[in-house]
């Protein structure tokens, strides 16, 4: 695969790496299409994806920044007689997006209203149809996770894998997952870790420790956010509503994990490599100046599937499931194993382990 | 009532629209600044907050810095209505109705700054009570929602009521407006607690979780909004007949005096915690003094205010250099520069570095967000300068309602 022209995510130091271009790329594509594809003048980024497709970006600009402009162009083109169905459905669509309510809040059929129309608007611009769920949390599941420090050797798989799955924004590299890189013989000595290394795996005398959004028990993230635009979820997960967010980037000061990103621009994912099967809370398309973070995966997690980390680590050092399980196997490995979780100090509670063989 | 009000907003657009060339240019001068400013904020909205210095390590920068140092300035109107209403001290009360004003000016431009540093201000709906989510007791950003527009609107309302009643040429009574002024004192200190308190309450932050947070930011405030009242008061004594006395400015400077002092003791009381014993919380208090492996480039900028702040105080400090007119005001600019350095990028930048992880990544300002800022601060100067000449000329009993125009009052 070309990595000089691609301006995205092209961590892929590992030696998986020579496997996947050489046979297909993520997409499911022949490398010769995926690469035509990314190079397209077409190529849409997130924004257009979610709205409206048929417009340039300075258009699209100025019809959507202020919801006021929003609300009159949809006005205008809904009452419009000379405008077609088509883009009186859009601009309809449009408007109810705008000023929708916060779906932690919103009944069910309202979070099915929604869903239908994202995946219609998608539809209607794309031509193509995406899979965009509003599942709930399920009775008797609580989700943890734990990390095995001796066995991660730092291939970074799993930022690859999190960033495909989860549709981030590959303009500004955007990453959930940070891998620190330690010295042996140092302890967690966080200060002098490097978590943005570009060599060889693993290191001679290193060792690796992984960090993301550890869904804390009691967040402060969760606390300080003025709108309720991101919360707890019943299993578990601490979820944000993207098109709640107002953008104030309080919940990232509180975070004392680095567990959130912010968009400070458009996020941009080459058409070919969105991965369709999306969930409300999720990996959908987010827009510029929202927050988002890990979800442990909520597509994948509340369909029964592991997240993409714990898939893609090719050492097993990932254990991920149900807290509530008696036969599961991460409780097996907290009954088991001797495990800590970081900065316990601050009354976090992180439902995120780590151990050692 | 109505017909009042009606003359009173066409007078005082009389008043606005007219002056001296100097006026004149003045407001041109901030126009044009402010123009500039909404050019780089359109620069913003269109390509989304990545324009400014920020990154996801240095979340907040120049304009949350910026916030930040105004809500002090605002709160620090207390500290003449409280004399003037409550100890019934004549001295201030020429000083109380510019002090009010510039209040209302620098709330303004904290709400403008705040809007400024949203990622989604298309959807800020979504904050107000009512159609929005209001996450109120949790969070501390809807306690300084409420805390400020209060504010705003105390402080809008109390100099109107007066101005208002001496536009008719009639006495504003007290019964009415000092319970407003006793509000204000209390509300004014809460703004301030408020505003610390966001800070004050991220455990993730150990710069900022400090209990010393909210009293250090009061004592900064009482001695930089005072600061800044001198300033524009001997602004004004020069530029029109408005009467304030020598007296009025003294009792100022001693107000200002006595609060870069306890700002002063706190502040050593701060780094001997951080420095006699540090450990792995002092690391942001060692970049921000001495910078950290490496890396310090908030250093010139942390010295110079904390050489200003001295400077500034050890002058106030004797009463004969500080009844030196020149040198007062001198002391006042110093002061108020060395605060809003040590507010701004002495507070809120080094709560990020380094990071939760031990990162250290720097900050700094583009052009972009200056620009914003400085568009800010205009509309702040524009707004009260309007505000300002209103109320003078109303007082000097040039802005008078004329009864004989209307029937009936």
């Amino acid at each position: 695969m070309s990595n000089t022209t691609k301006k995205w995510f092209s961590l892929n130091l590992g030696s998986r790496k020579e496997n996947a271009s050489s046979s297909s790329c993520s997409c499911g594509k022949k490398e010769g299409d995926c690469h035509s594809a990314d190079t397209s003048p077409q190529q849409k980024d997130g924004f257009d994806q979610v709205f409206d497709v048929p417009m340039d970006r300075r258009t699209a600009f100025k019809k959507l920044t202020a919801s006021l402009l929003i609300g009159a162009g949809a006005v205008s083109t809904s009452c419009s007689l000379v405008s077609g169905n088509e883009s009186k459905e859009k601009a309809q669509i449009d408007w109810e997006e705008q000023f929708k309510g916060n779906y932690k809040l919103m009944s069910e059929e309202e979070k099915k209203a929604t869903v239908e129309r994202l995946a219609r608007s998608y539809e209607l611009r794309t031509g193509k149809t995406i899979n965009l769920s509003s599942q709930g949390p399920e009775e008797n599941v609580l989700f943890g996770y734990a990390f095995n420090i001796s066995k991660c050797q730092g291939y970074m798989d799993c930022v690859n894998a999190c960033v495909e799955e989860n549709n981030q924004d590959r303009n500004s590299q955007m990453q959930y997952i940070r891998i620190h890189e330690m010295k042996d013989g140092k302890g967690f000595n966080f200060n002098e870790a490097d978590d943005n290394y570009y060599h060889e795996v693993p290191a001679e005398g290193h060792f690796y420790m992984g960090t993301q959004c550890f869904h804390c028990d009691n967040p402060p993230c969760t606390k300080v956010c003025p709108v309720q635009a991101t919360w707890q979820e019943e299993d578990g997960l601490v979820v944000i509503d993207y098109d709640w967010c107002v953008g104030c980037r309080y919940c990232m000061a509180a975070c004392p994990y680095d567990g959130r990103r912010f968009n400070w621009s458009q996020p941009e994912v080459p058409e070919a490599e969105i991965n369709k099967n999306q969930h409300y809370l999720g990996n959908r398309l987010r827009k510029k100046g929202v927050m988002e973070k890990c979800t442990f995966c909520v597509q994948r997690s509340r369909a029964g599937k592991n997240p993409a980390c714990v898939e893609a680590c090719p050492t097993g050092a990932r254990i991920f499931g149900n807290l509530l399980d008696p036969n599961s196997t991460i409780r097996w490995v907290l009954e088991n194993k001797k495990v800590f979780r970081l900065k316990e100090d601050l009354g976090t509670e992180p439902k995120f382990w780590y151990f050692m063989d | 009532m109505f017909t009042v009000f009606i003359s009173l907003v066409k007078d005082s657009l009389q008043a606005i629209l007219h002056g001296s060339k100097k006026y004149h240019l003045w407001m041109a001068f901030l126009t044009f600044i402010m123009l500039i400013g909404m050019y780089c904020y359109t620069i913003q909205l269109e390509h989304g907050l990545s324009v400014t210095g920020m990154t996801d390590r240095v979340s907040w920068g120049l304009y949350i810095s910026n916030f930040t140092f105004l809500v002090g300035v605002a709160a620090a109107a207390v500290i003449l209505v409280m004399p003037t209403y409550v100890l019934k001290d004549i001295d201030f009360k020429q000083a109380v109705l510019i002090g009010e004003g510039l209040a209302v000016a620098a709330l303004i431009m904290c709400l403008a700054f705040v809007v400024a540093d949203m990622g989604g201000p298309s959807v800020l709906w979504h904050m107000l009570p009512g159609i929005g989510v209001f996450n109120f007791p949790d969070s501390m950003l809807t306690w300084d929602v409420i805390a400020l527009n209060g504010y705003l609107f105390i402080n809008i309302s109390i100099p109107f009521y007066i101005l208002f009643r001496h536009y008719q040429g009639k006495d504003a009574l007290s019964k009415v407006y000092v319970p407003g002024a006793l509000l204000s004192v209390l509300w004014a200190v809460g703004i301030h607690l408020v505003t610390a308190f966001l800070y004050q309450g991220l455990q993730a932050r150990p710069f900022w979780n400090n209990a010393l947070l909210g009293p250090r930011f009061l004592a900064s405030a009482f001695a930089a909004g005072p600061a800044l009242i001198i300033l524009v008061l001997a602004l004004i004594r020069y530029s029109s007949s408005f009467r304030i006395e020598d007296k009025t400015l003294k009792k100022i400077g001693i107000v200002v005096t006595v609060a870069a002092q306890i700002n002063l003791i706190m502040l050593v009381s701060e780094l001997f915690k951080e420095f006699y014993a540090p450990t792995h919380h002092s690391e942001s208090a060692y970049y921000l003094f001495f910078g950290l492996h490496g890396k310090k480039a908030l250093l010139p900028w942390i010295w110079t205010a904390i050489s200003m702040n001295l400077i500034a105080t050890l002058l106030l400090t004797f009463h004969k250099l500080r009844n030196n007119f020149k040198i007062l005001y001198f002391a006042c600019s110093l002061l108020f520069i060395a605060i809003w350095i040590e507010k701004g990028f002495g507070l809120i930048v080094p709560g990020f570095i380094p990071g939760p992880y031990g990162k250290i990544a720097e900050y700094t300002p583009t052009g972009i967000e200056i620009g914003v800022t400085l568009g800010i601060w205009a509309l702040g100067a524009f707004v009260f300068t309007i505000l300002a000449k209103t109320a003078i000329k109303i007082e000097l009993g040039q802005l008078r309602y004329k009864k004989e125009t209307v029937s009936k009052e």
